[in-house]
């Protein structure tokens, strides 16, 4: 990172300008390592899916999944692969990029690694909303996918605009979450008292995450808000890269500040809240992956894809660890990825008030 | 503010599930008759829950201003920095390996869960050049919080009896703790408000910022550890007593700073005694709203405090006091 840039002769315009040349330099090598990351991620990604597909009661050896890619498997590994598995598989890999996301998006805009959608209250109004669902007016499926949605959106709006004293400050921002995260938690708390004690741990199980019920018909409205919402971030990502450098130097860029930033925010509320709307509020992945990303990048740069990626491996890897780590057991998915990120977590924020980050 | 409080009290006692005339209660309390079922229910269930409200409730109140003044940040509240999850963590562990199913148990949990976690969120927020600063604390707390949450909740998942116990106590409430709960955390309660009393002096000293306190000749040092003490019996007793209740801490210390202005030797009193008048009030709150069940104080006090807090954020210049 630090070795010196040797300025190759012959190039037209670097001889007077090596400034240029420097930062074109630096900034193509940032390139080539994020795409041997993606490369590497999704290479461990592809690894990590088939061993997951052969896991299970029934076991599957790796050429009936080759089999049943190209069509020539018997109908009960058919069944097995693609009506069991491959649904909870796209849906962990669904899930995880779209937090690993959401947790990025949130991350620069407020400019604290901190502010992920576990800290400043969308997780928890997701929760809130989710449990009242589950308990409270007992529905399932896209019901509650829809009113978890409904749910997260509503609080991120109404954070954002108690937030809104003209202009949004990042620090206002983290702090009203938390105070949202905090009301909410106590609506959780209090809803679990009301029901049976069984309510209140398939209760307990959905607010921790768990990806045992999805199926089809809940991955594919998890599809299409997927669909919507990357090419979105996509098309805002430039944005975020100059907001990055600090409101006033976005705004002399020619970037409306307050404009593009309410549309990142609902951006990543999007990505959270479907994510959290069908598996349940999976812990701290939204936390880590884009500081993992950006810190095996090493240059701090804005890395949305292998943030994606990095979210899509978590969740598989802790899903896998969930259902077979421990022989009978199968825990949700949502505890593996709390008790990995809880001590990271720790750690993440004593080293960001080291370096006088940390707000 | 003690007539206000009586007043509570005496609401707390005539209010609740079973509507009993106001003579009813007067009885009970006079000549109390064992063999009445109606004097029982005032005798045996809203005489404790009366008195755990005053005690949780002037140990909260006292905590949380200790706290502010301790960190000078306006936004401290033993539930937000997580001192109430590092207490649950501890209370979950107690139920879950230990086997404690009484609430008297909890209590010495809940004290070294409080410590534990007062000591790393403050820890983790002082790194740093400028030290504590309010943004850092709620962050470190939050943080805190969220990862003991989830300790707490991937025990309680495998433990189905657990969770039954659990969150009972996890919502914050002031039913059903019995009187022996009350006896069981005074001492700590009272030995913690003697030693928040005598602080005023010194955290006035500190509210001009550490070197002006020493200038003066004060041991910060020493008022720091002396405080933190206090803070750690005071939110252990209350949080074993009534659970995690959040926002009582941090809103009665500003209620009394409105009142009777800066000064921490009038200040502290006051929150304790107003502290117990939020809590028990937002208790007969709770449960005339939701007749003929309950809603939990922890609840009522979040509905009303977390406003209260937003407010304070949004009011910016607050967060420097």
């Amino acid at each position: 990172m630090s070795a010196p840039v040797t300025v190759p002769h012959g190039v037209p315009d670097g001889a007077d300008r090596p400034g240029v040349d420097v930062a074109r330099a630096s900034r193509h090598r940032g390139r080539v390592r994020e795409a041997r990351l993606v490369t590497g991620l999704s290479v461990a990604l592809v690894v990590l899916a088939a061993v997951g597909l052969t896991l299970g009661d029934a076991a599957v050896p790796l050429s009936g999944i080759l089999d049943t890619v190209l069509g020539r498997a018997d109908v009960l590994t058919q069944f097995v692969v693609v009506e069991l598995r491959l649904p909870r598989l796209l849906t962990a890999l669904v899930v995880g990029a779209a937090l690993g996301l959401s947790g990025a998006l949130f991350q620069s805009i407020v400019r604290n690694p901190l502010a992920s959608p576990d800290i400043i209250g969308i997780t928890q109004s997701a929760s809130a909303a989710g449990v009242v669902g589950v308990v409270v007016l007992g529905i399932s499926g896209l019901a509650l996918t829809g009113l978890v949605l409904a749910g997260s959106l509503v609080a991120a709006v109404a954070i954002y605009l108690l937030a809104w004293r003209g202009g949004v400050a990042g620090y206002r921002l983290v702090l009203i979450g938390i105070g949202v995260a905090a009301l909410c938690m106590s609506v959780v708390s209090w809803v679990l008292t009301t029901s049976d004690v069984r309510d209140a741990q398939a209760a307990l199980v959905w607010i921790t995450g768990s990806l045992a019920r999805s199926d089809w018909s809940t991955l594919n409205p998890l599809l299409v808000c997927f669909a919507v919402l990357v090419p979105l971030t996509a098309f805002l990502a430039p944005r975020l890269r100059s907001l990055e450098l600090g409101d006033d130097a976005a705004a002399a860029l020619g970037i409306r500040v307050e404009r593009s930033r309410l549309l990142l925010i609902l951006v990543a509320v999007g990505l959270a809240g479907s994510a959290v709307a069908v598996v349940g509020p999976v812990a701290f992945v939204a936390l880590v992956a884009a500081p993992i990303a950006r810190r095996t990048l090493g240059d701090g740069r804005l890395a949305l894809v292998p943030a994606a990626l990095v979210g899509a491996l978590l969740v598989l890897g802790s899903d896998l660890v969930a259902q077979f780590a421990i022989p009978d057991v199968t825990l949700p998915v949502g505890v593996v990825t709390g008790i990995v990120g809880a001590p990271y977590l720790l750690w993440l924020l004593v080293r960001t008030n080291r370096s006088g980050r940390g707000g | 503010m003690l007539v206000a409080l009586a007043a509570v009290c005496a609401l707390s006692l005539a209010v609740g599930a079973n509507a009993l005339p106001l003579s009813v209660v007067v009885d009970a309390l006079t000549s109390y008759d064992p063999t009445n079922p109606d004097h029982l229910v005032v005798i045996e269930k809203r005489v404790p829950r009366t008195l755990v409200g005053l005690v949780a409730g002037a140990a909260l109140g006292a905590a949380g201003t200790l706290m502010q003044g301790l960190t000078r940040n306006p936004l401290a509240d033993p539930g937000l920095l997580g001192i109430s999850a590092g207490a649950s963590l501890f209370v979950v562990g107690a139920i879950s390996f230990f086997g404690v199913s009484q609430v008297g148990g909890y209590v010495w949990f809940a004290f070294a869960g409080a410590a534990v976690a007062a000591a790393v969120v403050y820890g983790v927020a002082s790194v740093g050049r400028e030290g504590a600063t309010p943004v850092k604390l709620a962050l470190a707390g939050a943080a805190v919080t969220a990862a003991l949450t989830s300790v707490v909740t991937a025990v309680l998942l495998v433990d189905r009896a657990a969770l039954d116990l659990m969150r009972f106590w996890q919502v914050g409430s002031l039913a059903a703790r019995g009187s022996t709960v009350v006896w069981q955390v005074l001492p700590f309660v009272v030995v913690g408000l003697v030693l928040a009393l005598g602080l005023g002096r010194s955290l006035n000293g500190l509210a001009l910022g550490d070197d002006v306190a020493r200038g003066l000749g004060q041991d910060v040092t020493r008022t720091r550890v002396v405080a933190g003490i206090a803070i750690v019996l005071l939110c252990g007793a209350a949080t074993a007593a009534v659970g995690p209740v959040a926002f009582v801490g941090l809103v009665v210390p500003h209620v009394a700073r409105y009142v009777v202005g800066l000064d921490y030797r009038w200040v502290l009193p006051y929150a304790a005694v107003a502290a117990p008048v939020l809590l028990i009030g937002c208790d007969v709150i709770g449960r005339v709203v939701a007749r003929p069940g309950e809603l939990q104080v922890g609840v009522v006090t979040a509905v009303v405090g977390a406003p209260l807090f937003i407010a304070l954020v949004r009011r910016g210049k607050t967060v420097s006091l």
